[in-house]
């Protein structure tokens, strides 16, 4: 098994990173996009051993707040998948 | 008195405020690898200083925060110690909820190295008390726009958290001369005890005569007179 987690930055907080993409696309004449905003993608895979969906929820959580994102700035989704 | 700079991998701003501390100041100064383990009692002031600790892998600090003398250092706090994090310092001791807050990006998402001047807010921490109001020191940093939300920019303020603010030469704060698009022009905050400070200029990078610039020894000489 698999988990993918997606780090994003939380709403109202600058980006300038996706400003800059977004300026690009724009000088691409792609005009049919109107905003981005940069985050993160991690893709973890799970030892062969722990079957346990709800204890790799759990793990998930904890390392997605505590080393993954910063929770002052950064919100995270995550998705466990089987290989 | 006894100083003590901390050394993480990827540090590179380490020798610049040991060899400051030591030789430019004449205060005893060990480095501290950062797996180190002993409690910091026989220190007076523990200096977190600038680098890339980890490469900034993840964000700059979110590694350096798991390092075991973290936990030392956080204890050290506790007690009234004084730390200073100076760059990828402050980034550290944000991360590791040492001091409340965030660096992001800079808004112009350069790398930005040059001198610029910051206004002492805040004279009355063992950090500033300093003969001048306005200092120019240099900064070096591409995540240095310190952002928090509305609550906490409250909270700093009204405990007078915020002991730097980037301005112009006269004490003039503007956007203009903000360079990095910090919320409040805020180049450096203390904790609430007033014990820790974190702050994007690079003090020892401007400490001695023969570097043409001296401003940055009076943040070290206010530490130093503090303990006095």
């Amino acid at each position: 098994m698999k988990v993918k987690v997606y780090v994003s930055l939380k709403k109202g907080v600058l980006d300038p990173q996706g400003k800059a993409v977004l300026s690009t696309l724009h000088s691409l004449k792609y005009n049919e996009f109107k905003d981005v905003r940069v985050g993160k993608f991690f893709e973890i895979e799970i030892a062969d051993n722990i079957k346990d969906k709800n204890l790799i929820e759990q793990k998930v959580k904890e390392i997605s707040e505590k080393v993954l994102s910063n929770p002052i700035i950064e919100s995270y989704t995550y998705e466990i998948v089987e290989d | 008195m006894k100083f003590g700079v901390v050394r993480f991998p990827g540090s590179n701003c380490d020798d610049d405020c040991y060899h400051v501390a030591k030789n430019v100041l004449g205060i005893e100064t060990d480095y501290l690898w950062h797996k180190d383990t002993k409690p910091l009692s026989e220190y007076s002031c523990i200096i977190i200083p600038g680098g890339f600790s980890y490469g900034d892998y993840l964000r700059p600090g979110a590694i350096a925060k798991f390092s075991p003398i973290i936990s030392s250092i956080k204890e050290f706090a506790d007690k009234g110690g004084l730390i200073i994090g100076i760059c990828n310092g402050f980034q550290i001791l944000l991360e590791s909820g040492l001091l409340e807050g965030v660096l992001i990006r800079n808004k112009n998402l350069n790398f930005i190295c040059k001198d610029v001047y910051i206004k002492v807010e805040n004279k009355n921490t063992p950090f500033s008390k300093t003969e001048k109001n306005i200092l120019k020191i240099p900064i070096a940093h591409k995540e240095g726009c310190f952002y928090c939300d509305e609550s906490l920019l409250n909270k700093l303020k009204s405990n007078n958290q915020i002991v730097f603010r980037y301005c112009d030469e006269n004490g003039d704060i503007t956007e203009k001369v903000n360079p990095n698009g910090s919320l409040y022009s805020i180049a450096g905050i203390c904790n609430e005890k007033g014990n820790v400070l974190g702050m994007m200029p690079h003090p020892e990078r401007c400490s001695e005569k023969i570097l043409g610039n001296e401003d940055g020894r009076q943040i070290f000489q206010s530490i130093i007179d503090y303990l006095s």
